[in-house]
C-alpha cells in the first residue's frame, strides 16, 4: 500500500571525504537534504572542534548582516526577496564576503556616528531656539511686575500670580523677587513628564525662595540616541545668591535638564536667536546630505541582503556539519557517518560525485553501507496532503522504525469520527467552504507568508478541515440536520389517516408503526422525527448504537493492524499469544453485541414487541440464546489466562533450552562481532558495545539480532500481566469511551436547535414590516453565533475528541510510537527555520 | 417492498463502486504513481465508513418499534400537506 504504510528503509553509511572535497560534497548533500549526519565527536567541546574558527567567522558575518538588516528596517527600505536559492559559495569566497560586510558595517557605523553627532547638535540648537523664544515672554512678564510694584493699582493681579510662590510673605518679599529678575536666573529644557517632580524638589530644597516658570514646546523633538519623539518643556528659574544657584544647578543635573546660556538683555537675545537660526539651517543641509548617503548605502545593501543571508547560513551549516566528522589518522580525509534512505543511495552517490567534481579533487568520495544494531530514524515521505495527518499522529509519538504508520488510515477515519460528532449539513458546509477556499488559494496564501499563529494552524490543517467539512455534510444529511432543521427529500415514511373525531379529542397522538408506516426512509433519518415530541428518544437510540458500531469497528481495525505489525517483524509468539486471544475476547464481548444490534434491527418488529411488551429489554431473539451467551463469556474468560501465561512460560522454556546451544555458538558469534567492529569508527555508542563484549565475554549474544539481555521471568510476567489487564479493561472502557460520539453529536444538535428556537424563530414568527426589521437585526446575531459557537467552538471540541479517540482508543491497540524522527541535513529546513527564528 | 429494497441496491452499488471498483481501476490507471496506495486506501475507507453509517440509519428505521408523537394540529397540517 504504497510508501506511507511504513517508514522508509534506512541504512547507516560511512562516508570518506577528501579534505579538499569535503566542503563541496557536504554542500551538495545539503541541497539534496536526504542524509542525517551523526555527531562522531560527542565528547569534544564545541570550542575544540576543527572548524570552530570558520563557524565563528560565519557568526560574525551573520551579526553584521543582522545589523544591516536592522538599519534597513529602520529606514523602511523594502528588502528584495527574489526567492532564488544561491549555492553555498566556495570557501575562498568567504573572504570576499567578509570584506564586503566589514566595509558596509564600518561605513554604516561611521554614518550613524556622524548623523548622531549632527542630530545632537541640531537638538541643542532647536532647544536653544525655543528657550530664546519662550523666555522672551517671561522677561516681558517680569517687566510687567516691576511696573506693577510701582503702580499700586496693579498690585492685586500680582498677588494672584505669585500667590503660590510668595503670597504669604507679603509685598516686601515681592519687591525682593522682582528685583531678583535682574539678578540671577538659569534657563533650560526638561522632559515634560519630569516637571511636577522637578518643581516639587525645587520648592522643598530652596524653601520656596526660587521662582520657576515653564512653557511647553509644542512640537515633539527627536532623541538622537534612540530616535524616539519626546515632548519637552522650557523652564526658567529665578533665584538670589550663589548658594541657591549651586543648589538649583545640582537639581537640574539630577533631573537631566539641559541648561543653556541665556543673555540678559533683549538685544543680545535677539542677536543670539538670529545666530542660532542660521546655524540650524546650515546643519539641516548637512544632515540631509548625511541621510542621503546612508539611504544610498542601505538601498544598495537591501538588494542583496537576502541572498547574503542565505549564503552565510549555508556556509555556517556546512562547517557545523564538518565539525561532526572524524579526522582520519593520516589527516587526508574526513570520515562521516550518516543515516540515509536505502532507495536514495544512488542520488546520494551522484551528489557526492558532483561535489568531488566541483572541488576539482581527483580522489572520489566513498560511501560505505554499515551494519548496525542501533534503531534507525523514522522517515515518512509525506506530501502536502498527508503531512497534516502525519503531524496528528506524530504529536502523540513518532512511530518506531518500520512500524505500521497510522497516518494513512487517519486520513479518512479522523474526519469521519469528527463528522459523526459534528454532523450538520449547514455547519459542515461552512467548514467545507472555508477549507476549499484555503486549498484553492493555496499558492497565493503561501506566498503571502502571513505571520499569524492561529491562521497558520488553520492553514496547515486545510486538508483536514476540507475533509472534516465534507464528511460533516454527509453525516448531516443522514442525521437530516441543516442548522437544526430537516428536509423532506424522499417523502416521509409515516402517513396517518386520523379522522376528524380523533384529532379533535386529543391534543397529541402517537402514530402506530403497524398501520401508519410504509417502509424505511431511504436516506437518513425520517424528517417527521424533527417535529415529533419523542425525537430525542429516537435519535439517542440511533446515535448510541452508531457510536458503538463505529467504535468497535475501529478497535477491530486496530487489532488487525497489530497483526500486520507482528507479521512484519516476525513475532509469531505475539500473534498466537496476543492477537488471537484478543480477537476472540473482543468478539465474544462486543462483536456479539454488534451482531445482536443488527439482528434486532432487521428481525425484531413492532408486532413482536407488542406480543410481549414487558420483556422488551430482556427479549430473547432465538432459542438457546442464554446458553450461547454463557458460553461466550466463558470463552472470553478463558482468553485471559491464555494472554497472561502462555507467552512468558514459553519464553522461559525456550530460554532454558537455548542456553545449552549458546555455548556452542559462542566462538562464532565473537568472531562476527569483531568483524563488525573493524568497520565502524570509534563513535560513542559503538565503543560502548565494544566494552560490553570485552567485559561480559561469558554472556555472548544469542542471535544475530544483537546482544540480548538476560531473560528475567518475573519481569516478563509482570509486564504480561499489566498488558493483559490493560487490554481487558480497555475493551470495556474504550467501548464506553466511544459513546462520546453520541454525547457530542447530541450536544451539537441540541445547541443548534436552541439557537434556532431562541433567536431566529423569534424573528420568523413576526409578520409584516416589523418582521423584516427584526429579521435584519437578528439574522447577523444568529449567523455570528452559528459560526463562533457552533462551527468554531463545537468544531474544536469535536476535533479534540476525535484526536483522543485516535490517540488512545485506536492507536493503543497496535502503535508503539517510541521512534525518533529523521532530521536530514537540508538547506531548505535550515532556511525555513532561520526565517522563523527571525520572527 | 420497493421502498425496502431499492435504497439498499442503489447505495450498495454506489459505495461498492467507490470502494471496490474505483480502487481497481486506479490500480491500472495510476500504475506508476507514488500516491496510488494512499488514494486507494482513502476511497476504500470512505466507502466503508459512509456505507456503514447509511446502513445503520436505514436498518434502524427498518422495523420501528415506536411511532412519532405529534401534536394534533401538526398532524392536520401534515395530512393536508404531505399526502
Amino acid at each position: 500500500m504504497g510508501t506511507l504504510l511504513r517508514s522508509e528503509e534506512m541504512t547507516l553509511c560511512q562516508l570518506f571525504l577528501q579534505s579538499e572535497g569535503a566542503y563541496t560534497c557536504v554542500s551538495e548533500l545539503g541541497e539534496l537534504g536526504l542524509v542525517q549526519f551523526r555527531d562522531l565527536n560527542p565528547d569534544v567541546n564545541a570550542f575544540q572542534r576543527k572548524f570552530v574558527n570558520e563557524v565563528r567567522r560565519c557568526d560574525e558575518m551573520e551579526r553584521k548582516l543582522r545589523f544591516l538588516e536592522k538599519e534597513i528596517k529602520k529606514d523602511g527600505i523594502p528588502m528584495l526577496d527574489t526567492g532564488d536559492n544561491p549555492d553555498a559559495p566556495a570557501p575562498r569566497e568567504m573572504i570576499d564576503l567578509e570584506a564586503t560586510f566589514e566595509k558596509l558595517e564600518n561605513e554604516m557605523k561611521e554614518v550613524n556616528a556622524n548623523s548622531e553627532a549632527l542630530k545632537r547638535n541640531f537638538l541643542e540648537l532647536t532647544e536653544l531656539k525655543h528657550i530664546l523664544r519662550k523666555t522672551q515672554t517671561f522677561f516681558d512678564e517680569a517687566e510687567l511686575h516691576t511696573q506693577a510694584i510701582h503702580d499700586p493699582s496693579m498690585a492685586e493681579d500680582t498677588m494672584g500670580l505669585l500667590g503660590g510662590e510668595g503670597g504669604a510673605s507679603g509685598t516686601s518679599s515681592q519687591i525682593g523677587l522682582s528685583s531678583c529678575f535682574h539678578n540671577r536666573f538659569v534657563a533650560g529644557v526638561i522632559l515634560r513628564e519630569r516637571i511636577p517632580a522637578f518643581e516639587r524638589m525645587l520648592w522643598r530644597v530652596c524653601r520656596g525662595n526660587v521662582f520657576l516658570r515653564q512653557a511647553e514646546i509644542e512640537t515633539p523633538l527627536e532623541d538622537p540616541v534612540t530616535g524616539d519623539q519626546v515632548h519637552k518643556s522650557v523652564f526658567i528659574i529665578f533665584f538670589q545668591g550663589e548658594q541657591l544657584k549651586s543648589r538649583v544647578k545640582k537639581i537640574c543635573e539630577g533631573f537631566r535638564a539641559t541648561l543653556y546660556p541665556c543673555p540678559e538683555t533683549p538685544t543680545e537675545r535677539r542677536e543670539m536667536a538670529i545666530g542660532v537660526m542660521t546655524r540650524i539651517e546650515d546643519l539641516n543641509t548637512v544632515l540631509g546630505q548625511t541621510q542621503d548617503h546612508r539611504h544610498r548605502v542601505l538601498v544598495a545593501a537591501a538588494k542583496n541582503i537576502k541572498v547574503w543571508f542565505i549564503k552565510v547560513r549555508k556556509i555556517k551549516a556546512i562547517y557545523h556539519t564538518l565539525n561532526m566528522f572524524n579526522l582520519d589518522v593520516t589527516q587526508k580525509c574526513l570520515i562521516a557517518e550518516c543515516w540515509c534512505p536505502v532507495t536514495d543511495l544512488d542520488r546520494i552517490q551522484q551528489a557526492l560525485r558532483r561535489g568531488t567534481e566541483h572541488s576539482g579533487s581527483s580522489v572520489p568520495s566513498i560511501l560505505n553501507r554499515m551494519s548496525t544494531k542501533q534503531e534507525p530514524p523514522t522517515y515518512n515521505r509525506n506530501n502536502k496532503f498527508t503531512l497534516a495527518f502525519q503531524e496528528i499522529v506524530d504529536a502523540y509519538g513518532v512511530a518506531c522504525y518500520r512500524e505500521v504508520n497510522p497516518a494513512p488510515f487517519t486520513i479518512i477515519s479522523f474526519p469521519f469520527l469528527f463528522a459523526i460528532m459534528f454532523g450538520d449539513l449547514g455547519h459542515g458546509m461552512i467548514m467545507f467552504l472555508y477549507g476549499l477556499f484555503m486549498v484553492l488559494r493555496e499558492k497565493q496564501l503561501t506566498a503571502k507568508k502571513i505571520d499569524n499563529e492561529i491562521w497558520n494552524i488553520f492553514f496547515n490543517g486545510r486538508y483536514v478541515i476540507l475533509l472534516m467539512g465534507t464528511f460533516s455534510m454527509y453525516t448531516g444529511l443522514l442525521y437530516n440536520d441543516i442548522y437544526s432543521r430537516s428536509i423532506n427529500l424522499f417523502g416521509s415514511s409515516w402517513g396517518s389517516n386520523y379522522d376528524f373525531k380523533a384529532l379533535s379529542e386529543n391534543s397529541k397522538l402517537q402514530m402506530n408503526p403497524n398501520n401508519s408506516f410504509i417502509g424505511p426512509y431511504p436516506f437518513g433519518i425520517d424528517p417527521i422525527w424533527a417535529m415529533s415530541e419523542n425525537k430525542i428518544a429516537v435519535t439517542n437510540s440511533f446515535k448510541m448504537k452508531v457510536s458503538i458500531v463505529f467504535g468497535i469497528t475501529q478497535m477491530y481495525f486496530g487489532i488487525v493492524l497489530s497483526l500486520v505489525n507482528n507479521r512484519y517483524f516476525d513475532r509469531r509468539l505475539k500473534i498466537f499469544c496476543e492477537f488471537i486471544p484478543q480477537m476472540i475476547f473482543l468478539t465474544c464481548m462486543f462483536g456479539y453485541l454488534i451482531v445482536l444490534v443488527f439482528y434486532k434491527w432487521t428481525h425484531f418488529t413492532s408486532e413482536m414487541s407488542q406480543e410481549a411488551p414487558n420483556t422488551c429489554c430482556e427479549a430473547m431473539f432465538y432459542a438457546g440464546q442464554k446458553g450461547f451467551q454463557i458460553f461466550l463469556v466463558m470463552v472470553a474468560a478463558l482468553c485471559v489466562p491464555w494472554m497472561l501465561l502462555v507467552k512468558p512460560l514459553l519464553e522461559r522454556h525456550w530460554y532454558r533450552s537455548g542456553q545449552v546451544r549458546q555455548q556452542q555458538n559462542m566462538s562464532d558469534q565473537l568472531h562476527n562481532n569483531f568483524q563488525h567492529q573493524q568497520l565502524s569508527v570509534q563513535s560513542g555508542d559503538l565503543i560502548n558495545q565494544e566494552v560490553y563484549h570485552h567485559g561480559d565475554g561469558g554472556m555472548p549474544p544469542v542471535s544475530g539480532q544483537g546482544p540480548e539481555k538476560e531473560f528475567d521471568f518475573a519481569e516478563e510476567m509482570i509486564h504480561q500481566c499489566i498488558h493483559t489487564i490493560e487490554f481487558c479493561l480497555n475493551c470495556v472502557s474504550h467501548t464506553a469511551s466511544y459513546l462520546r460520539l453520541w454525547a457530542l453529536s447530541l450536544a451539537h444538535t441540541q445547541l443548534s436547535e436552541v439557537l434556532w428556537g431562541m433567536v431566529l424563530s423569534v424573528a420568523l414568527s413576526l409578520n409584516g414590516y416589523l418582521g423584516c426589521v427584526v429579521m435584519l437585526a437578528i439574522f447577523p446575531f444568529w449567523a455570528g453565533c452559528t459560526v463562533i459557537i457552533l462551527v468554531l467552538m463545537e468544531g474544536l471540541s469535536a476535533f479534540l475528541h476525535a484526536l483522543r479517540l485516535h490517540w488512545v482508543e485506536f492507536q493503543s491497540k497496535f502503535y508503539q510510537g517510541t521512534g525518533y524522527k529523521f532530521q536530514p541535513f537540508s538547506f531548505e529546513n535550515l532556511l525555513d527555520y532561520s526565517v522563523e527564528e527571525a520572527k | 417492498m420497493e421502498r425496502r429494497s431499492l435504497p439498499v441496491v442503489i447505495m450498495t452499488c454506489f459505495w461498492g463502486f467507490v470502494g471496490i471498483v474505483m480502487p481497481v481501476i486506479l490500480h491500472f490507471s495510476m500504475r506508476n504513481s507514488q500516491n496510488k496506495g494512499v488514494i486507494q486506501l482513502m476511497l476504500m475507507m470512505t466507502a466503508a465508513c459512509c456505507y456503514l453509517f447509511w446502513l445503520c440509519a436505514f436498518l434502524f428505521q427498518l422495523n420501528p418499534l415506536i411511532g412519532p408523537q405529534l401534536k394534533t394540529d401538526l398532524i392536520r397540517v401534515l395530512q393536508a400537506d404531505w399526502q
